[in-house]
């Protein structure tokens, strides 16, 4: 059976014809395989290679340069919660958010806790410094935040 | 005119009712620009840019119409355009804002330069984490190809131009030009050996224009209002230094850190940071004073209290020790706070944000944050000091030992931070102190 969902497959279609070259569809693919499973699978980059006529070790590099892809031993919570930790956030309060999030959930920074709810990430510069500290659920941002703030937007 | 008298321009229609959608932009006078814009020849787009002075917003200041003349001449086949939406200094949001309120004013920029620069495929590059500017780019999108502003034959004119978004990752290596590129081909986002530069072979091999996106909502209004309008705000050039290009027009400056009103605020360029602090900012938070100000990002290194009446033009900052304007995002320290951990904490972002690809960058950035960590711990020695200034005066391009701008981004904190702070950090040192910050140790 394939890895790839029906829709992930016509997404990668789609984004074929934007680009001069298939590699150009990387990101793109990685995007919408992760957004769908919560991790990039070996035969989920293998499928993607195939379809961007690639080796699966050109799509692994890729993968593996940006922080943000996860594979199956390692799969994102159903929500995933990025905490601001550079120096605008650090300056009002960012790292003690986050250390108190990591002491509520009893897990570190890139971990997920144990009913697979939330996975915890410390982020660099999220964008949003009028609003430290700052952060980001999936892909949308939240401004000035508390920890019960985010347990309630998470958890709630 | 004073700053005072002042209108925003770029921030015009932010806080209007559906700012965002086309209708709205259009009854604002939106597109006449682009109109105007078609109706002329496209070099002489480009020769009212360059007339302008307009340089470009995301970090560098090089002139904007002068990077588009560098497209060679007799060129056939793709041009392209990349904007650079990979906004990720920290400090740094005017994007986001410019984004969200007016995509249209940004994308009206997009068609016009690539108009100019005869670009028929334009590359929208935006960091992953601004998710709402991405569905708001997208619907804005829709909405032109409805309306024949995006597509074959805009508005009548026989010029043909497709916008396509390209989500980013979360790497802030890609806001690099060159990082950008090879990440948009799908390739981990190492930067280029330049030359040759991106105008003779960017994107997929061909000749492509990187702009940034405050740049890019720029252009509408030196269409609509010329040059000498433009011209009429900042900072005109040192008559004294043939390199001056002067400080022209309108800049967002990002304010953050510890004053009373974080946010973002449009003025002519050359505002003092104790200004823009005092009169904008709310003035420090809490009744303190500042002890440090970052001028534009982090990576410009550190301003101290007494040179707070630094103009904030492209000028300005170097001549305190700085490394430029870069972003105009200026962060706010105060004086309860530690110069160890503001500058560990820039330290530690280099580290994490560090490609890998050039031995001094990856080296030096992860080995002045370990130093700055031992210090941080209580185990700090006085040659720790110079050891660092070692570091900061090794890595970059500017001692011409790395690939890209990263490692002097990395320098730069280290450097204006031991210089103007050395006493703190050797009374620190001596009394053996452990940080009282909550940095999670080696978290990455």
């Amino acid at each position: 059976m394939s890895e790839l969902s029906d829709n992930a497959k016509k997404v990668i279609e789609d984004h074929l014809g934007r680009y001069p070259s298939k590699q150009a569809v990387t990101l793109p693919a990685l995007h919408i395989v992760q957004e769908e499973k919560g991790c990039v699978s070996r035969k989920a980059i293998k499928e993607i290679a195939d379809m961007l006529e690639l080796s699966p070790a050109q799509i692994n590099d890729t993968l593996s340069f940006y922080g943000f892809f996860r594979t199956e031993e390692d799969p994102l919570g159903k929500k995933r919660v990025w905490i601001c930790r550079s120096l605008p956030c650090m300056l009002r309060g960012g790292e003690e958010l986050l250390a108190e999030l990591c002491e509520r959930w009893g897990i570190q920074p890139g971990q997920t806790t144990p009913d697979g709810q939330v996975t915890l990430e410390l982020a660099e510069c999220l964008g949003a410094c009028d609003g430290a500290p700052c952060m980001l659920v999936d892909d949308e941002l939240s401004l000035c935040v508390t920890a019960d703030d985010v347990e309630r937007m998470v958890r709630g | 005119m004073s700053n005072e008298e002042f209108k925003p321009i770029l921030l015009g229609r932010v806080g209007k009712p559906n700012s965002h959608t086309l209708s709205t932009y259009k009854a604002d006078g939106g597109y006449e620009a682009l109109a105007k814009a078609l109706s002329m020849k496209n070099t002489e787009v480009i020769d009212l840019v360059k007339a302008s002075g307009l340089r470009g917003r995301g970090g560098a200041g090089f002139p904007t119409g002068l990077k588009w003349t560098f497209l060679p001449k007799d060129v056939t086949g793709p041009i392209y355009l990349c904007v650079n939406g990979d906004e990720s200094e920290p400090g740094t949001f005017n994007n986001r804002v410019l984004i969200e309120e007016d995509p249209h004013q940004v994308l009206e920029g997009i068609v016009i330069s690539s108009f100019a620069t005869r670009t028929t495929t334009a590359y929208f590059y935006l960091r992953y984490e601004y998710g709402r500017c991405y569905r708001v780019l997208k619907d804005a999108i829709d909405e032109m190809y409805d309306n024949n502003l995006l597509g074959k034959n805009i508005l009548g004119s026989g010029y043909d131009l497709d916008v396509h978004l390209h989500r980013g990752a979360c790497a802030y290596i890609c806001g690099e030009e060159t990082g950008l590129i090879e990440s948009l081909e799908g390739k981990r986002a190492w930067p280029r050996i330049k030359p040759p530069f991106p105008a003779i072979e960017g994107a997929f091999r061909r000749p492509t224009v990187v702009n940034n996106v405050e740049t890019l909502a720029c252009i509408p209004h030196i269409l609509n209002k010329g040059a000498d309008w433009f011209m009429s705000m900042g900072i005109p050039k040192d008559p004294n230094n043939a390199r001056d290009a002067g400080s022209y027009g309108p800049k967002l400056y990002c304010i953050s850190g510890h004053v009373n009103k974080p946010g973002l605020v449009e003025l002519p360029m050359g505002i003092s940071a104790r200004d823009l602090i005092d009169k904008h900012g709310g003035g420090v938070w809490k009744g303190r004073k500042a002890k440090a100000v970052v001028p534009g990002g982090i990576s410009m290194g550190f301003m101290s209290e007494k040179e707070l009446d630094t103009p904030l033009d492209f000028a300005g900052p170097g001549r305190v020790g700085c490394l430029g304007l870069g972003t105009a995002a200026v962060i706010v320290i105060d004086d309860h706070t530690s110069m160890i951990d503001v500058l560990y904490n820039a330290c530690r972002f280099f580290a994490h944000e560090s490609c890998g690809q050039c031995t001094p960058c990856r080296e030096g950035t992860a080995w002045s944050t370990k130093i700055l960590e031992r210090i941080r711990q209580g185990h700090g020695k006085l040659s720790d000091i110079d050891v660092l200034l070692e570091i900061s005066s090794s890595i970059g391009t500017i001692p011409g030992t790395t690939i890209c701008g990263l490692a002097d981004g990395a320098a730069w904190p280290m450097k204006t931070a031991i210089n103007k702070f050395r006493p703190e950090f050797e009374e620190y040192i001596k009394s053996g102190r452990k940080s009282e910050s909550k940095s999670l140790v080696g978290a990455h």
